[in-house]
C-alpha cells in the first residue's frame, strides 16, 4: 500500500533497484494484507512451471510515521469503498462486525478474544524480532480502549514498519543455495465478496476454508499432521475463526480452544509462536513471508526459547482485506 | 429500462437521492442485486430490470466505533450494521436513531435517506442510513 503510505508505487521495481538486483524481472503483487502470501503462492507458481530456478517473494511496509487516523482510513481501501468505507466502516469495524456475530451465534466472550491478545503478547515477548515484546495481562487487554466495539486496542494488531522475503528454487538446487532448505508442499489460494454483506456466513471466511482445503490436498495432509501454524490474527476474532476456516475445531468453538490452552506454546497445536500480527507486528504487505519466516525458524530448530520440539509440519494462513483473499501454505522440514 | 450502462453504483445512489432503494433484476434467472451489477453472476445474463426494495429488514450485525478516518471522526462514536432486507439482498450502513445499548442483533430496522449530504466533489453519492 505504498502509494498512501509513502507516495510510493511501482514497488517490484523499486525493491529490485534498492537490491542490488537491476534488471531481474520483478512485479508487485496486491492483495491488500495477504500481499506477500499471494506473491509467495505467484513464486511458487514462477518454480513449477519451469520458467525460473530462483524467486526472491516477499513485502515491505512503512506505516508509523501517518496517524492512525490516516492509516485507519488507509487501511479501510482493502474494503468495498461504495458501501463500506463510504458508510464510515473501518478494518477495525468489519472485523467487529464478524465477532459481535460470532459472540450471538457461538457465545464467544470478550475475555477469550482478549485470550488470543495475551497468548500472542505472551509468545512475542520470547521474539526479539517482534515490534511489541513485552506481555499483557487479561485485565489490561479487557479495560484498553475501544476501537470498535466489541474489539479494544489489544485486539487489533499493530502499526508496523517492516519487511520479510523468502528465496525459493526447485528441490534440487536447494542444497546447493542453503544447508537447511525446508520443502513448500501445499499452496491453496482462493477469493470471495470485496465486501463482507454480500457473503453466505459472517462468521467464516470461505476463502480461508477454500485455500486451506487446496493446500492440505497438495501436501497430503490435514490439520491433525500440524506441528505449528501462523494464522492472520489482524484481530483477534480472525484468530478465532481462523482456527475453525482451518479444522483445527468445529465452527464456534475457536474461543474454548484458546481458553483451554491449546494454541498456547505449551499446547497442543501451537498458533503464532512468532506473536502473529498481534505482538509481532502487522506490515501490511511483509505480514505473509513474515509468518514464513517464523514457520522457517520452526522447522530447522532456530525458534530459541519459542522452538517448538520436533516440528515437522507448519502452516501460513494469510488473509487480504477482510477476507476477500486468503493463502495457506504448508511446509516440510528436509 | 433495458440499457445495462445504467445498472451502476452511480444509478444506486442517484435514486438514493431521489429517495428509492432499487436493485437490479436479472431478467433471465431473476437473481436480485443490491448494488445492481451489469452481468450476473448466477447465470452471466447482462439483461436486467429495476426493482424496488422493500425498505424494512432484520439487522445482522453491528458494531460501535470509536476510531475512525478523518472524515468520520466527528462522528463518533457512531454504530454501523448490516441489515439484512426483506425480499433477500443484505447492506451495510449506519444505525441512527436509537441509544447505542438498545441496539441488539435481530431488531428490525428501516432505511432512511440522508439528502442534505453535501455533493461537492466526487463521488457524488448520498448516505442512506438506519433507524428503528
Amino acid at each position: 500500500m505504498g502509494e498512501s503510505y509513502e507516495h510510493q508505487g511501482h514497488t517490484g521495481a523499486t525493491l529490485a533497484d534498492w537490491s542490488g538486483l537491476q534488471h531481474v524481472s520483478a512485479t508487485r503483487v496486491e492483495a491488500a494484507c495477504a500481499s506477500s502470501g499471494a506473491a509467495l503462492r505467484a513464486g511458487v507458481l514462477a518454480i513449477c512451471s519451469g520458467l525460473c530456478n530462483i524467486v526472491m517473494v516477499g513485502g515491505v511496509e512503512k506505516m508509523t510515521h501517518r496517524t492512525t487516523p490516516e492509516v485507519t482510513e488507509f487501511l479501510a481501501m482493502a474494503s468495498d469503498f461504495p458501501f463500506e468505507q463510504w458508510h464510515g466502516i473501518t478494518f477495525p469495524g468489519l472485523y467487529a462486525l464478524m465477532a459481535t456475530a460470532h459472540m450471538h451465534r457461538y457465545s464467544t466472550s470478550e475475555e477469550q478474544l482478549a485470550m488470543v491478545a495475551v497468548k500472542n503478547h505472551h509468545n512475542g515477548a520470547l521474539n526479539p524480532k517482534a515490534h511489541m515484546q513485552k506481555e499483557i495481562t487479561l485485565e489490561k487487554a479487557m479495560l484498553s480502549k475501544v476501537i470498535a466495539w466489541p474489539l479494544k486496542l489489544y485486539d487489533c494488531s499493530l502499526i508496523t514498519d517492516g519487511a520479510s522475503c523468502a528465496i525459493l528454487t526447485k528441490p534440487e538446487l536447494a542444497k546447493k543455495y542453503s544447508d537447511m532448505p525446508v520443502h513448500i508442499v501445499g499452496s491453496g489460494q482462493a477469493s470471495d465478496t470485496i465486501g463482507i454483506y454480500g457473503r453466505e456466513s459472517l462468521t467464516s471466511l470461505a476463502a480461508a476454508r477454500k485455500a486451506g482445503r487446496e493446500a492440505y490436498d497438495m501436501a497430503q495432509a490435514g490439520p491433525e499432521n500440524l506441528d505449528v501454524a501462523e494464522v492472520h490474527d489482524c484481530f483477534t476474532i480472525a484468530e478465532i475463526i481462523a482456527y475453525e476456516d482451518l479444522g483445527l475445531c468445529e465452527p464456534g468453538v475457536g474461543g474454548r480452544l484458546v481458553e483451554k490452552g491449546t494454541t498456547s506454546l505449551d499446547g497442543e497445536k501451537p498458533i503464532n509462536t512468532s506473536g502473529g500480527l498481534k505482538s509481532k507486528g502487522h506490515p501490511v504487505g511483509a505480514t505473509g513471508t513474515a509468518q514464513v519466516y517464523e514457520i522457517y525458524l520452526q522447522l530447522t530448530e532456530q525458534a530459541q526459547r519459542r522452538q517448538i520440539k520436533d516440528a515437522e509440519i507448519g502452516l501460513t494462513h494469510n488473509v487480504g482485506g477482510s477476507g476477500a483473499t486468503a493463502t495457506v501454505h504448508i511446509f516440510r522440514r528436509d | 429500462m433495458n440499457s445495462q450502462e445504467q445498472f451502476t453504483i452511480d444509478q444506486f445512489y442517484t435514486c438514493i437521492s431521489q429517495g428509492k432503494l432499487v436493485g437490479g433484476k436479472c431478467t433471465k434467472c431473476a437473481a436480485v442485486y443490491l448494488p445492481p451489477r451489469p452481468l450476473c453472476s448466477r447465470c452471466f445474463s447482462g439483461e436486467f430490470e429495476w426493482v424496488e426494495i422493500p425498505r424494512r429488514g432484520q439487522l445482522l450485525t453491528y458494531t460501535i466505533i470509536h476510531v475512525a478516518p478523518p472524515q468520520f471522526q466527528h462522528l463518533t462514536p457512531y454504530a454501523v450494521g448490516i441489515l439484512q432486507l426483506e425480499g433477500g439482498p443484505k447492506i451495510p450502513g449506519m444505525i441512527k436513531e436509537v441509544d447505542h445499548k438498545d441496539i441488539r442483533i435481530g431488531m428490525q430496522l428501516a432505511v432512511e435517506f440522508d439528502l442534505a449530504t453535501p455533493m461537492s466533489e466526487w463521488p457524488k453519492w448520498p448516505r442512506y442510513y438506519f433507524r428503528p
